[in-house]
């Protein structure tokens, strides 16, 4: 009977190392896997019998003791059943998450069994243009929030001529909300290292880094780990990958204030053009993807750009981890094509609400992400369907929110994120932000503020230089207008 | 702020080719890669901005300068987007108006709105924008702010007053891209973001070495001169060339009537290209000040009051004086000296009189003491008398090698611009004793660093050309198409002996053989190598051959003729250069033509109607050891201070002690004026016309921008001093003096001030085959037609250590005092450097007991004086260092007779030496101190 326990920081953060402990000391072998995406199951522990794991959680430190002296019985009150026939499983296509969770994700030979390292020599095997090209035929857009076409970032830093190139993996994964990039890291870090290794090969870089916050610790340890097991196991052949650990600005998520980081320098955005593509780390061709965006590659190479794009829907093709958290029954990531509404993936991936009050608001991508009200429930959960309604898909993540949410507090929250995370470089959003907090407490105050606010929304959204300044007003205005609607 | 006269285009010019665009529905055309904001500019749209400036790299940070783009989302900021063929661009729009209305909105929420006491009221770019903009209201209510900070007023020149910041950062870029000391930052984040001097200090405290360009920068009140703040607004300007170092920066002198309000290093400048450092940007307020004299004064014997004349009185004595004295003694009594601080005219006039007047060419200048051998050693080598390039060739040098120059503290905007072009690759080799701080600084840091012996460069760059040599990294076809192959075979085989090797004079350089290899090898192959050079090589018993050396290097490795290369001599004083052009020494007239020659002689009797002397005249050295056997007499001395700077005090006031007539024409009464029985008030750089020329041979136009003082500019001065001594001289201007230089001089013919007008400078040789002159020289073949390589066997100086001297001082300048800092002293910038140190190493002042900041007696066996120490290890252990701006100092009692084997230019660089602790002043400087105020007493008009 092998037993496996998680170790990702969700289930640390709800006691799984001494439930492991305890679990070990009376004599069952374990194994250290990641979370599997169900957070509201964590700890979720998983007893291997005859071939099948079962599962039982949420299991807490209190229960542990209880669940040994019962052996694990399927007749706990928190046995599960069959792990992976959970319907919250079931429903998903891990494509990219495929690994995630179902082994110790330091264990070469396990990634060597799921498929890992195929990709990279199916990369070598067609070459580096047929890489890219598949690619492009996947559809796959950057998955850090612009969905700007992947292939064409990864085709400009192969056509440009140069010395050196980089490859960077953006792990600053700073939106409250999201989670995916770091379930992803401690789930299967061989696999942000194959992907990265097969843009190192198809676009004639180097050197990589992982740039990775530092309130991302674990990741950070197994990151290093797996990278040193990559080399000796030769993974990493002609291609030199670090980590950077940033340093707590938020704005170094933006990619150009990130590039300017790893140069050693204080993390402020830089005007583009000239794009990182073309002129990037130390001004050489780099390039920057999100953590998902390298997740998707394995997959599509593997099974070809096709298979990929026959997930999703118009122009968003393939998958996304959608990641729901706030006052919602399951929270967790689910990699799930491009096309659900959000009721369904609210109420038939989340459960509802989990207070048991009205739902009140979905918040879509981040914390710079629009509000969503309930008769916005019907829409398609792509790119296109939410900027249309006036959000932005973001990072893939829901933050719901039941009846009692406070809009114009939430306005005034959007600015004052801002204020405490702008860079301080451009006018809009250094001056704006503050501006915004105090013109939202007239409005709280009951003055009839909401022009000055539609106008200092306009200069960000306009007038900022990066996404921060620039995408602030989504939160405020829709917040205003929630409001506003149900109170003027 | 920025200059008067032309207009900040917002970002630097770009070369590249042409693409068609249109803006606002015009065609226009712009190089490829220029910002959209500066194209619009050149065509005459001026978009809105303010974090942009053209001094540095655009930044997209203020958010005005949005455009609209066709076929692009969005409103790009024009500053950071380049031109592209077939652009259309719309830069107002009701989208754009509004988006700048709004930025402005947010400004001015966090703006003191005190314009109208505002010292920036009338040149301050928010107000323009915010007219520009149309402005009109400003909704947001008092909200958080940076208001009402306390102001830092630490700088002697500047204030900054952070409520009034826009956070623009422009004057962070430019301390980083333009000066490049690093020392502003921006701290803080959002909307505390605050510019920061050092770490949390106060400018004055921090590694800001003033030069001013962030003050240029501000587009607002908050970095501002303390002149404008006291006196407002200029309502006039006037391009000027700066009077202090051989750099010869072009400033533009902002006036308010005749009152100097302030001197902005000036954009379109060749050599400065728009920078300045602290002296000239600052440091000009010794013209006012009240130790001038502005009036003629004579008096009978040294130790007698001075009494003050009128100017006629004044030239009737001096002819008087100087007649006698040439009928008692005969014309060899009588000498002159020209300065280099003065104009190319003024010296012209003053080698004329003594030459002319007198039938006598003993006349020399204080050249003498710092850079003859560059003069010298150039013209054996490559038949020039001059550096080989211009400053902008900077930008194209991929490897440098400075040797004996300081250039951060003596040529800081030279230095500058070096640095900026090793931040961008460019290699460095750093030969010096001490540890300069082009070795180490923020984003600099030397690939090589030779700390050799004082006294042993000419070992070291013949050891590099052995390296060169003997590796066979020579460049072959430079050699054999412009070099003279005889000599070139007889030199290789010279170096490539086993005792010229890094190996064998390691030791005796007291540097490490391998490093010696490596950074020959990294000269010779690194591209486009040029070297700089200063004083610590001139200033040896060998400094002749040490420039020599030096030429034979850059033309081992085919490093002449083109840009990014050749031999740079880095000039001490702005127009040594020029002095040495226009015929200062005794032995050649202007353009370095020998006495001797007849055929050129001739010239010069026909044109000035006077029997010359064939024979070369007395060198200073030789005038004051003259002048000690009682058989030299009569000195005029034009604005140099040969007490204060000329070695061997002890000997130069026994000299001057000896004479019967020392004319002392001075701004101030310096210390050659304690021995002067006639004192004739100069001007300053502020006061008149004329050129000078600077170490690129660059001939520039100085202009009054106020009239004399004390009444007459210093041409004129000697101009009535030739009339009261016969001669037939008329010149109304000094450009007619010029158009006599012109004439007489063939490297400067084609030299007139309306094509300095017109051209702003010109490089001579000026003349019908260069008519705009001669940027870089020696293109296409030699000046003396083939290059000359020149065997430069070591020779050890006599100067040596031992058991009662067992240390090297060597002697240099700081970046805020100049010269014998008869200027500085009498300028704020005494707040940095108020007196001379000596830098001594930690372990030669653990073994004889000194501590930081003590006294110590120096003593050479010339004289001793003493001043305190200061410990670093910036000098090595054997070496102490002090500088010579302080007369109470006098650093000279210590330095000896030894010179230069050719040029006599004395040996300051290397003197033995001991250092102990000592109570306070040598009885020397006792006496003297006492001894100067006696002789500093003014009587009553007369």
């Amino acid at each position: 009977m092998k037993i496996f326990i998680p170790q990702d920081s969700i289930s640390l953060a709800l006691g799984a190392d001494l439930i492991s402990k305890k679990i070990t000391q009376s004599g069952h072998e374990i194994i250290r896997n990641s979370s599997r995406g169900l957070h509201f199951l964590e700890v979720l522990i998983e007893v291997e019998i005859d071939g099948a794991r079962h599962g039982f959680g949420p299991i807490s430190s209190k229960d542990i003791d209880q669940l040994i002296a019962n052996g694990f019985s399927k007749s706990h009150s928190k046995y599960l059943g069959i792990v992976d026939e959970l319907p919250l499983l079931k429903k998903q296509n891990r494509l990219s998450f495929s690994r995630c969770g179902i082994n110790a994700p330091l264990d070469y030979d396990v990634f060597l069994s799921l498929g890992g390292a195929q990709a990279l020599a199916k990369a070598k095997s067609i070459g580096a243009q047929k890489t890219i090209d598949e690619i492009k035929i996947s559809g796959l857009r950057g998955r850090g929030g612009a969905g700007f076409p992947a292939a064409i970032k990864w085709q400009t830093v192969k056509d440009v001529q140069s010395n050196q190139k980089y490859i960077i993996c953006n792990a600053d994964e700073g939106d409250s909300g999201n989670f995916a990039d770091r379930a992803f890291m401690e789930g299967d870090p061989f696999g942000l290292i194959e992907a990265m290794a097969i843009a190192g090969f198809a676009l004639g870089a180097s050197v990589g880094y992982i740039y990775i916050r530092s309130e991302y610790p674990i990741a950070i340890k197994l990151l290093k780990a797996a990278i040193e097991i990559a080399k000796a196991r030769g993974l990493l052949e002609d291609f030199d990958l670090q980590v950077f650990v940033g340093a707590g600005a938020y704005v170094c998520g933006e990619e150009t204030a990130l590039l300017e980081s790893i140069e050693g320098k204080r993390g402020m955005v830089r005007a583009k053009p000239p794009i990182p593509a073309l002129e990037g780390l130390f001004g050489k061709p780099t390039l920057v993807n999100n953590v998902l965006s390298f997740a998707a590659i394995a997959p599509i190479i593997l099974n070809g750009g096709a298979h990929y794009a026959g997930f999703g829907t118009g122009r968003s093709l393939g998958t996304i981890p959608v990641q729901l958290s706030g006052n919602v029954k399951n929270g967790g990531y689910y990699e799930l094509p491009f096309g659900m509404t959000l009721r369904e993936l609210i109420y038939e991936i989340g459960g509802g609400v989990k207070s048991g009050r009205e739902f009140g608001a979905v918040q879509i991508g981040g914390p710079l992400g629009a509000y969503f009200t309930s008769e916005n429930l019907d829409l398609i959960f792509d790119y296109e369907t939410l900027a249309q309604a006036g959000g932005i898909l973001g990072h893939g993540s829901l933050v719901v929110f039941d009846d009692t949410i406070d809009f114009l507090k939430m306005a005034r929250f959007a600015f004052e994120f801002c204020a405490h995370e702008s860079c301080g470089k451009c006018t809009p959003c250094r001056i704006g932000s503050t501006r915004g907090v105090e013109t939202m407490d007239r409005i709280i105050a009951g003055e009839n503020q909401y022009e000055l606010v539609d106008d200092l929304c306009e200069t960000m959204k306009f007038g900022s230089l990066c996404a921060l300044g620039g995408f602030t007003p989504y939160p405020v205005q829709s917040a205003i207008k929630a409001w506003r609607g149900k109170n003027v | 702020m920025s200059n008067m006269n032309t207009k900040d285009k917002g970002t630097p010019h770009i070369d590249g080719e042409m693409v068609d665009f249109t803006i606002d529905g015009f065609k226009a055309r712009a190089p490829k890669g220029t910002s959209i904001l500066r194209a619009a500019s050149d065509i005459g749209i001026n978009i809105p901005k303010l974090c942009a400036t053209d001094i540095v790299k655009p930044y997209g940070s203020c958010r005005l300068c949005l455009v609209e783009i066709e076929g692009r989302t969005g409103t790009p900021s024009s500053c950071t987007t380049p031109i592209a063929a077939g652009m259309e661009i719309k830069t107002q729009t009701e989208r754009l108006k509004k988006l700048r209305r709004g930025v402005m909105e947010l400004y001015i929420s966090d703006h003191p709105l005190d314009c109208l006491t505002c010292a920036a009221n009338g040149d301050c770019e928010l107000q323009d924008m915010a007219g520009a903009v149309g402005l009109r209201d400003v909704r947001f209510e008092q909200g958080h702010n940076h208001l009402g900070q306390a102001k830092d007023i630490s700088n002697p020149y500047f204030d900054f007053d952070p409520s009034k910041c826009i956070v623009c950062a422009r004057c962070v870029r430019a301390c980083e891209e333009v000066q490049g000391t690093f020392a502003l930052s921006i701290d803080g984040r959002g909307f505390a973001s605050h510019i920061n001097a050092g770490v949390n200090e106060d400018f004055f405290n921090s590694e800001c070495v003033s030069c001013g360009a962030c003050v240029n920068a501000c587009p607002t009140g908050t970095l501002i001169e303390k002149s404008v703040v006291e006196i407002g607004q200029p309502e006039h300007s006037k391009i000027t060339t700066c009077a202090y170092c051989g750099v010869g920066c072009t400033f533009e002198a902002q006036m308010r009537g005749d009152e100097l309000v302030r001197m902005v290093p000036y954009k379109d400048g060749r050599a400065n290209r728009g920078h300045s450092c602290v002296k000239g940007r600052f440091a000009y307020g010794y013209a006012e000040h009240q130790d001038r004299i502005l009036k003629p004064m004579i008096r009978e014997k040294i130790g007698d009051a001075w009494q003050e004349v009128d100017w006629d009185y004044a030239f009737e004595y001096t002819a008087k004086k100087l007649r006698e004295i040439e009928s008692k003694y005969g014309n060899k009594a009588i000498g002159g000296i020209t300065s280099s601080r003065c104009t190319n005219e003024e010296t012209f006039l003053v080698q004329k009189l003594i030459r002319a007047g007198f039938s006598i060419n003993n006349v020399d200048t204080c050249a003498r003491v710092c850079h003859s051998p560059t003069g010298y050693g150039l013209k054996q080598a490559f038949g020039t008398s001059a550096g080989t390039q211009d400053f902008d060739s900077v930008e194209h040098v991929d490897v440098a090698i400075i040797i004996g120059a300081n250039p951060t503290d003596g040529h800081p905007v030279f230095a500058s611009r070096l640095k900026k072009r090793i931040r961008e690759g460019a290699k460095l080799i750093v030969i010096d004793p001490r540890r300069i701080d082009m070795v180490q600084s923020p984003h600099i840091k030397a690939d090589y660093h030779l700390p050799l012996r004082p006294g042993t460069n000419v070992a070291m760059v013949t050891a590099f050309a052995h390296v060169i040599v003997t590796e066979n990294l020579v460049d072959r076809d430079f050699i054999n198409q412009k070099c003279d192959i005889d000599e070139y075979q007889a030199w290789a085989e010279f170096v490539s002996d086993a005792r010229h090797s890094p190996e064998n004079i390691a030791p005796l350089c007291g540097v490490n053989a391998e490093d010696i290899r490596a950074a020959a090898r990294l000269y010779a192959i690194s591209g486009n190598g040029a070297i700089y050079y200063g004083l610590g090589v001139t200033e040896h018993s060998q400094g002749t051959t040490t420039v020599m050396a030096i030429a034979n290097l850059a033309m081992a490795t085919g490093n002449i003729g083109r840009k990014g290369v050749g031999v740079n001599p880095l000039r001490g004083q702005n127009n040594v250069q020029g002095s040495c052009d226009m015929g200062s020494f005794p032995h050649e007239f202007s353009g370095y033509r020998s006495v001797s020659d007849d055929a050129v002689r001739a010239t010069f009797e026909e044109k000035w109607g006077a029997k010359l002397s064939n024979v070369a005249g007395l060198r200073i050295p030789n005038m004051l050891d003259e002048a000690v056997a009682g058989n030299f007499k009569a000195l005029y001395c034009q604005g140099e201070d040969i007490l204060q700077s000329d070695p061997n005090t002890h000997h130069v006031s026994s000299a001057l002690a000896n004479m019967e007539c020392v004319i002392v024409q001075d701004l101030f009464l310096n210390e050659t004026a304690n021995y002067a029985h006639i004192f004739l008030p100069g001007c300053t750089f502020l006061e008149k016309d004329g050129t000078f020329t600077n170490a690129e041979r660059r001939i520039q136009r100085v202009r009054k921008v106020m009239q004399p003082k004390n009444g007459l500019a210093d041409w004129e001065v000697t101009q009535k001093l030739g009339l009261a001594l016969g001669m037939n001289w008329h010149y109304n201007h000094p450009s007619e003096i010029m158009d006599e230089i012109a004439e007489l001089t063939p490297s400067f013919a084609g030299v007139n001030y309306e094509k300095l007008e017109k051209l702003g400078s010109v490089q001579w040789p000026c003349d019908d085959t260069h008519p705009e002159g001669s940027p870089i020289m020696h293109i296409d073949k030699f000046a003396n037609g083939k290059g000359k390589f020149i065997i430069t066997e070591y020779v050890p100086t006599l100067e040596k250590t031992g058991p009662k001297f067992p240390l090297l001082l060597t002697t240099g300048r700081i970046l805020t005092q100049y010269n014998v800092g008869a200027q500085t002293r009498r300028t704020p910038n005494q707040k940095w450097h108020d007196e001379d140190l000596l830098e001594i190493n930690p372990i030669d002042a653990e073994i004889r007991g000194i501590i930081d900041g003590d006294f110590v007696k120096l003593q050479s066996r010339s004289g001793e004086t003493a001043l305190r120490a200061k410990i670093t290890d910036r000098v090595s252990a054997g070496v102490v260092y002090t500088t010579f701006h302080h007369p109470d100092t006098q650093a000279n009692v210590i330095t000896t007779e030894l010179s230069d084997w050719a040029t006599n230019c004395p040996e300051y660089k290397v003197t033995a030496v001991q250092v102990s602790k000592t109570n306070g002043e040598t009885e020397y400087q006792k006496k003297y101190s006492k001894f100067s105020d006696e002789n500093r007493h003014i009587g009553h008009a007369k």
